[in-house]
């Protein structure tokens, strides 16, 4: 559905240039739901625009559903849905007008649009709404009619750009509640930027990483995780002079760099903590340490995109501009 | 033309004179300025008798208005299409695979239609003062009228998106051209009675020679020169205007 080979795109600036997005190779399947994770200006939107024919790449090439995006992109236009990060619908009309217009827009009669206005009113529960302006409607309806607007055509393949960004908790579920039941019911490709790291791990199948403009990572969540990662075993300890004895005993049983103390706490990361653990509150009595406390917990997304970068995901956005 | 883009077209005229009808009283604000002038400065000008009595003055000055409703109107079109690439709805519609000629042509078309019942509106609310137009001359008036209107509009256009993100070069140029291209018109009063550098400006003033001849055309001299050379002027702010629009609208965004 997705080839791209080699894109980048460069943006001028004050200081000369910047690449936004640097050689990146990424080939999505049919039927996958990826989402494409990184911190703010790490490069998601512009890849995301240059798939959509937004942007052209300044060097390299993307096919998307079957077409080029350079050579081709009223072809590229006519077979994907795309749900921007701001909101789709003209301030001035009515819900059920722009929905029309958008059926039309995608070259559908008069009453074939219609049609599929009132299907995809009812799909995302929009119909009470379908005679208001979307000034009148809360964070979470104006989302999911933007996403109603990217499913007029039954598109193939649908790219969401923060699709739950800003939402509250249970508006964010009810969005994802209709971009699984989409993907079960369509069998639609689904290619969607997210920050939000627990998104990402619990809903997609496959998580490409981007940083800086480059792919540092494209694999499961859960394989991400257990290779890049590993479990974290946290303990304390009563004071800081056991705290030192403790890391000592963990050195043996972890890496040495995976080893932290900070006061009474000492932190790990092992492959499978469950395992480790028992051995190593064993040793640690055997050396006469009492452990307060002990927890073990799975790796996030985050401790991967720190294991790569040496950086949060969390922490603030270390380069501004176009994301 | 293809039938995609008379197709397409169509399908961005609908959108954006949809909510027209349902909301007439809109098309009042959008015409408050020559309105003010119509009634608060009109029977001023009148009762100076500057231009000879009660009716003759109202036959130069109804005329000068009209194109003043071209100046508000089509020149803040642009308006609603910032604020349209600012928010999301245009991106949206670019992902589409509707035609980006189709996005101008469309828009403007309303902004004509808008035009024009603003003009007649104007014109029936100025017969009651004392304005006696030609019949014949108020067709053609209205006509050169909205060929101005056409072209002002893609200029319109095209400087919404040249001010993209902002949006401040937008309100900047059109709040700066505006004033200069009106009293710079003799729209108001005659330029007859300004110093010779300034007439000499107006003549550099594409809308000066519309205004007077929208003032031969509704007095029914049809066959004039300043008829032929408002007309050439309408015809070139048109074509600059929409080539202007609609390339700032395939490249641009």
């Amino acid at each position: 559905m997705i080839h791209a080979r080699g894109l980048t795109r460069r943006f001028k600036t004050k200081g000369g240039g910047v690449d936004a997005v640097r050689d990146l190779d990424l080939d999505v399947e049919a039927g996958q739901l990826v989402a494409f994770l990184g911190p703010n200006g790490a490069g998601k939107s512009t890849c995301l625009r240059m798939f959509t024919s937004l942007l052209p790449p300044t060097s390299g090439t993307a096919r998307v559903a079957g077409r080029d995006v350079v050579s081709d992109p009223a072809g590229v236009r006519a077979h994907i849905g795309y749900v921007g990060q701001k909101s789709s619908a003209g301030e001035n009309f009515r819900v059920r007008d722009e929905l029309v217009t958008q059926g039309r827009c995608y070259g559908l009669t008069r009453s074939r649009a219609r049609e599929r206005a009132e299907e995809v009113l009812d799909m995302l529960d929009l119909r009470p709404l379908a005679g208001r302006k979307p000034g009148t409607l809360s964070g979470g309806q104006r989302r999911r009619l933007d996403i109603a607007m990217g499913l007029v055509h039954r598109p193939r393949l649908l790219f969401l750009d923060e699709p739950s960004t800003g939402l509250d908790p249970q508006s964010r579920a009810n969005i994802w509640e209709h971009i699984l039941r989409l993907r079960e019911e369509h069998g639609a490709t689904i290619f969607l930027t997210t920050h939000y790291l627990e998104e990402a791990d619990t809903m997609a199948e496959r998580v490409v990483i981007i940083d800086r403009g480059r792919i540092i990572a494209d694999d499961t969540a859960g394989r991400l995780k257990s290779d890049l990662a590993g479990d974290r075993v946290t303990i304390t300890v009563h004071d800081e002079a056991e705290a030192a004895k403790a890391a000592g005993i963990a050195r043996r049983i972890a890496a040495p760099g995976e080893v932290t103390e900070d006061g009474t706490t000492v932190l790990l990361r092992v492959p499978h903590a469950a395992s480790a653990l028992p051995g190593y509150l064993r040793s640690l009595e055997a050396a006469g340490v009492k452990v307060a406390t002990a927890e073990t917990a799975r790796p996030t997304l985050d401790d991967v995109f720190l294991a790569l970068t040496g950086r949060s995901l969390r922490e603030g956005d270390p380069q501004d501009g176009a994301a | 033309m293809s039938a995609k883009l008379v197709r397409d077209t169509a399908t961005v005229f609908s959108r954006e004179f949809a909510p027209v009808p349902r909301e007439p009283v809109g098309l009042l604000f959008t015409m408050g300025q020559p309105l003010v002038f119509l009634f608060l400065f009109g029977p001023m000008l009148s009762g100076t008798g500057a231009l000879g009595d009660g009716g003759a003055s109202w036959q130069w000055f109804v005329p000068g208005i009209l194109v003043m409703l071209c100046l508000s109107g089509p020149m803040s079109a642009g308006y609603s299409l910032l604020v349209e690439l600012i928010g999301g709805s245009m991106e949206r519609m670019l992902v589409t695979p509707l035609s980006r000629t189709a996005m101008l042509v469309g828009r403007t078309m309303k902004e004509f239609v808008i035009l024009l019942a603003q003009a007649v509106l104007i014109i029936a609310l100025a017969v009651p003062l004392g304005f006696r137009p030609n019949p014949g001359g108020v067709l053609a008036g209205l006509a050169l009228l909205t060929v101005l209107g056409v072209g002002l509009g893609g200029f319109s256009f095209a400087l919404a998106i040249a001010s993209r993100p902002g949006g401040e070069l937008f309100f900047g140029v059109t709040q700066m051209a505006m004033f200069p291209l009106m009293l710079l018109s003799g729209l108001l009063l005659p330029l007859d009675s300004g110093p010779s550098w300034l007439r000499a400006a107006a003549a550099l003033n594409p809308v000066s020679y519309v205004v007077e001849a929208e003032r031969a055309l509704f007095a029914g001299r049809f066959m004039e020169s300043p008829v032929l050379y408002g007309l050439l002027c309408a015809c070139a702010v048109a074509a600059a205007g929409l080539a202007l629009g609609i390339r700032a609208m395939r490249r641009g965004v």
